[in-house]
């Protein structure tokens, strides 16, 4: 692997990159050869992003080496990788809405058409539109990004990321981050044509989830799993379930998600959803929600399940249908309702989202319902301290101590004292929103054993997870998700989990 | 099984990180001492108690509108409407006490009511902020000239002088070597620690610092805790108001001129985070000195003011630029 061949154009040397608390990359080898559509897949926190980011020059890496054309190098800036030949088109479009195509175009690079300071315009504008007609986008480059749809921008960032060409030394390499989550399937068609038609040009590196995407368009295949590669396959000879058998590595292993600990949920219902529907984000959702039950929430970005998830925590209030939390029919309007209704919101973002980083543990344990240690106006601190105390204690929280800041706790523990501000609250429901995400694998065991103690407390949750493994491991019951609907309902009992082939079927 | 790989590899970036977290709370601090110090060699007449008497009573003022400025910032806002309420609390105060230009007599009794005015500045502040959406530094700088409008339409462009015991002995009779009105910004002090650190207001306002959407999503009604914070801050102003009158023996539309500046730096020197959730009003307290001292040090030198006012613009622009974490900020707008 470490001898690149002669036709290599970039390369990935035993490529090591550590973040605290996080192995992101372990001894991480590719190669990318010319005319070669590379497909990369992995879940997320696989490590592709990462990866992603040491191509684009935005992250160096730690150990092992980065080749170009068979030469060491290094990416020190993204305009150092741009110089290089390595250009980007990004999930998140990167196009400013208020330049036009043009602008955009040659953003960054306008010197060639400069004078004594000043840029013709008529000569940038002119060279814009020998780009796009060489991809064959029909667009003028006058027009602001902004009044572009998503497929045309998607398009105008592959001419950008093309202009590389003028004046990078070596052959292009074009990554392309999720490019296609945002457009439909006839547009799809097109890009994957043009990025075909394009490969004497350049090469490329696809990051997708959406495996058979990827293997539609891609020559050669890496499969990441836990910072690594763990398979390099042709695209012909792969298909969806091998790719997905090295994504997920070993079989469902029931002990990591703690199964024997799930116990049956009560007959009490806690939450109870029937017809409930919000403009476009999901229509006529039903489901009981029990005391002790974990319903796992399954469904791909725009599937509805994040806009259903933030309805019931008090951001997005429901349009039509009907909301009973413990039999009392609610309309929640604000965040503030859900919390006194007893709906805790455990967020994906928990840094931003779900702790004060420069409060002290204590403070951010008792932030829900502090009237209730409030004395005459006052915090009774005395009690506040015995409080944190015992929830330090009792969810076992590693902290030099109660005073200590938020900010200098482990990502685990940071969610431990989250998931503690909603017990001293006594929610009765919680929602958890991608809980382990960037959580190392530690960490993550940790918090789902307190997920099934939490649950054979009574405590109901809705679940919704980075992966499929982890929402059928934890969850009692499934509900699947795709376009703002209910395509599937599933049991997922210890010892009889349905298995991730079935629920991905019903998700695309 | 897992805890000790997890420990492992946390402790060492655990540790960077509380280090640096000192740093940035303790340097404001030997920064003072440093300054004491320095000031102390070159002219040993620093440490005398009249000396220390006059820091206090130039600092007193600036300590009471920085305590106010304090909880603003540490909500991520900024209040731009320091001037405005000090001139108008102050105008006010010296029409309701006895005074040279009308009848009134009002005495003690006049500082609820000034109290009251400065909260309802600072309320309004709150409402156009929270309800309209104007961001805090446009409806302040509003604020701030249509509260010196009114305090100029109230006096037709006199000033007034105040003749009442009461305010006067403020600034002239001491208790133990130091005026009332150190005494009066010192109790101020222990009412905002009280406030900060043991009311469910203070609190919400670190959460609010912290993060919009985390407070909210805490059940904690923000739009409230917003038109509370600058109700109160407005209140303190006030507090400052009366201290300005009480100085200057009078009330005139100038009374507020360059207490913003003041406030400002004290509270960033002292090390509260502009981007709100870090610091409070020792950190303020702190800073207040800081100023003090380095002006106070600086006429005992006999440094021109022409260049002492230029110190102080390096102050603020250096304090922040050593207080940012440049790594986490990339943008700066």
């Amino acid at each position: 692997m470490s001898a690149a061949s002669p036709e290599s154009v970039l390369s990935l040397v035993n490529v090591h990159k550590r973040f605290p608390g996080v192995h992101a990359l372990k001894d991480v080898s590719i190669e990318v050869r010319r005319g070669e559509v590379i497909g990369l897949v992995g879940e997320n926190g696989a490590g592709k992003s990462t990866l992603m980011k040491i191509l684009s020059g935005v992250y160096q890496p730690d150990e092992g080496r980065i080749e170009i054309a068979g030469k060491e190098t290094q990416l020190e800036s993204a305009a150092d990788a741009n110089r290089k030949g390595i250009g980007m088109v990004f999930q998140e479009q990167s196009l400013l809405t208020n330049l036009t195509v043009g602008e955009n175009i040659y953003l960054g690079n306008e010197a060639q058409f400069t004078r004594f300071g000043i840029v013709n315009w008529k000569a940038l504008y002119a060279a814009a539109s020998r780009q796009l007609e060489k991809i064959q986008v029909d667009v003028d480059p006058g027009v602001r990004a902004d009044d572009l749809d998503f497929a045309t921008r998607q398009m105008v960032e592959l001419a950008k990321a093309l202009t590389l060409e003028e004046h990078a030394s070596d052959h292009l390499v074009i990554l392309l981050d999720e490019p296609t989550s945002v457009l439909e399937r006839a547009e799809i068609d097109v890009l994957f044509a043009r990025v075909r038609s394009l490969k004497s040009r350049a090469s490329f590196i696809f990051v997708s989830h959406r495996l058979d995407e990827v293997l539609d368009l891609s020559d050669r295949i890496y499969v990441m799993k836990d910072g690594a590669v763990v398979a390099d396959l042709v695209a012909a000879d792969a298909n969806v379930n091998t790719l997905h058998h090295f994504m997920v590595g070993r079989s469902l292993q029931s002990d990591y998600y703690r199964e024997p600990l799930q116990k049956p949920y009560r007959d009490e219902v806690v939450l109870e959803v029937d017809g409930l529907s919000l403009g476009q984000s999901y229509k006529n959702i039903s489901f009981k929600l029990h005391a002790g039950e974990i319903l796992g929430i399954a469904g791909v970005i725009g599937s509805g399940r994040e806009e259903l998830a933030r309805t019931l925590v008090g951001f997005a209030p429901h349009s039509s249908g009907s909301l009973r939390v413990s039999k009392r029919e609610v309309h929640l309007m604000s965040p503030a309702e859900a919390v006194d209704i007893g709906i805790g919101y455990i967020p994906r973002e928990r840094r931003v989202e779900g702790l004060v980083l420069f409060l002290p543990v204590a403070a951010n344990i008792t932030l829900v319902g502090l009237e209730k240690l409030t004395r005459y106006g006052l915090i009774d601190a005395h009690e506040e301290r015995r409080l944190a105390t015992s929830w330090v204690e009792r969810l076992r929280i590693r902290t030099p101590g109660i005073n200590t800041l938020c900010l200098n706790l482990s990502g685990g523990n940071q969610q431990k004292v989250v998931l503690a501000k909603w017990l001293n609250a006594n929610v009765r429901i919680l929602i958890l929103d991608h809980p382990t995400r960037g959580l190392d694998v530690g960490a993550k065991e940790e918090v789902y054993e307190l997920v099934r103690a939490v649950t054979s407390e009574g405590v109901a949750v809705i679940l919704t997870s980075d992966t499929l493994e982890e929402t059928i491991g934890l969850s009692h019951s499934l509900l699947v998700m795709r376009d703002g609907e209910i395509t599937h309902r599933a049991d997922s009992q210890p010892g009889h989990k349905p298995s991730q082939i079935d629920i991905i079927g019903h998700m695309v | 099984m897992t805890a000790p790989a997890e420990e492992i590899t946390t402790r060492q970036p655990r540790s960077r990180r509380i280090g640096r977290w000192r740093v940035a709370t303790w340097a404001p601090l030997m920064v003072l001492v440093l300054l004491c110090f320095i000031v102390t060699f070159i002219n040993p007449n620093f440490l005398s108690f009249g000396n220390l008497v006059r820091i206090t009573q130039s600092a007193m003022i600036p300590l009471v509108l920085g305590i106010g400025a304090t909880f603003i910032v540490l909500m991520g806002s900024i209040d731009l409407s320091v001037e405005g309420v000090v001139t108008l609390a102050a105008v006010i105060l010296s029409m309701l006490v006895l005074n040279g230009a009308n009848d009134n007599n009002l005495g003690v009794l006049a500082v609820p009511i000034v109290l009251f005015t400065g909260a309802a500045v600072g309320f309004i502040n709150g409402m156009v902020h929270v309800r309209l959406k104007v961001p805090s530094f446009m409806t302040t700088l509003g604020t701030w000239f249509i509260a010196v409008g009114a305090a100029n339409a109230l006096l037709g462009g006199m000033s007034t002088r105040i003749n009442d015991p009461f305010i006067r002995g403020l600034a002239v009779v001491r208790f133990m070597g130091f005026p009332w009105g150190v005494w009066l910004a010192l109790f101020c002090l222990l009412l905002a620690l009280i406030i900060q650190n043991y009311t469910r207001l203070g609190r919400y306002i670190y959460a609010l610092g912290g993060g919009e959407d985390l407070a909210a999503l805490s059940g904690i009604s923000t739009v409230r805790v917003r038109i509370a914070t600058f109700t109160l801050a407005g209140a303190f102003y006030a507090v400052g108001g009366i201290l300005a009158a009480a100085q200057l023996g009078l009330g005139n539309a100038q009374i507020g001129t360059g207490w913003l500046f003041t406030t400002i730096t004290a509270v960033v020197v002292g090390g509260t985070s502009l981007a709100g959730g870090q610091g409070g009003v020792l950190q303020t307290l702190v800073g207040v000195l800081i100023v003090g001292v380095l002006s106070n040090g600086m006429v005992l030198m006999g440094v021109p003011p022409s260049v002492q006012i230029g110190v102080q613009g390096l102050m603020i622009i250096a304090a922040v630029a050593l207080s940012i974490d440049r790594k986490l900020n990339r943008i700066v707008k």
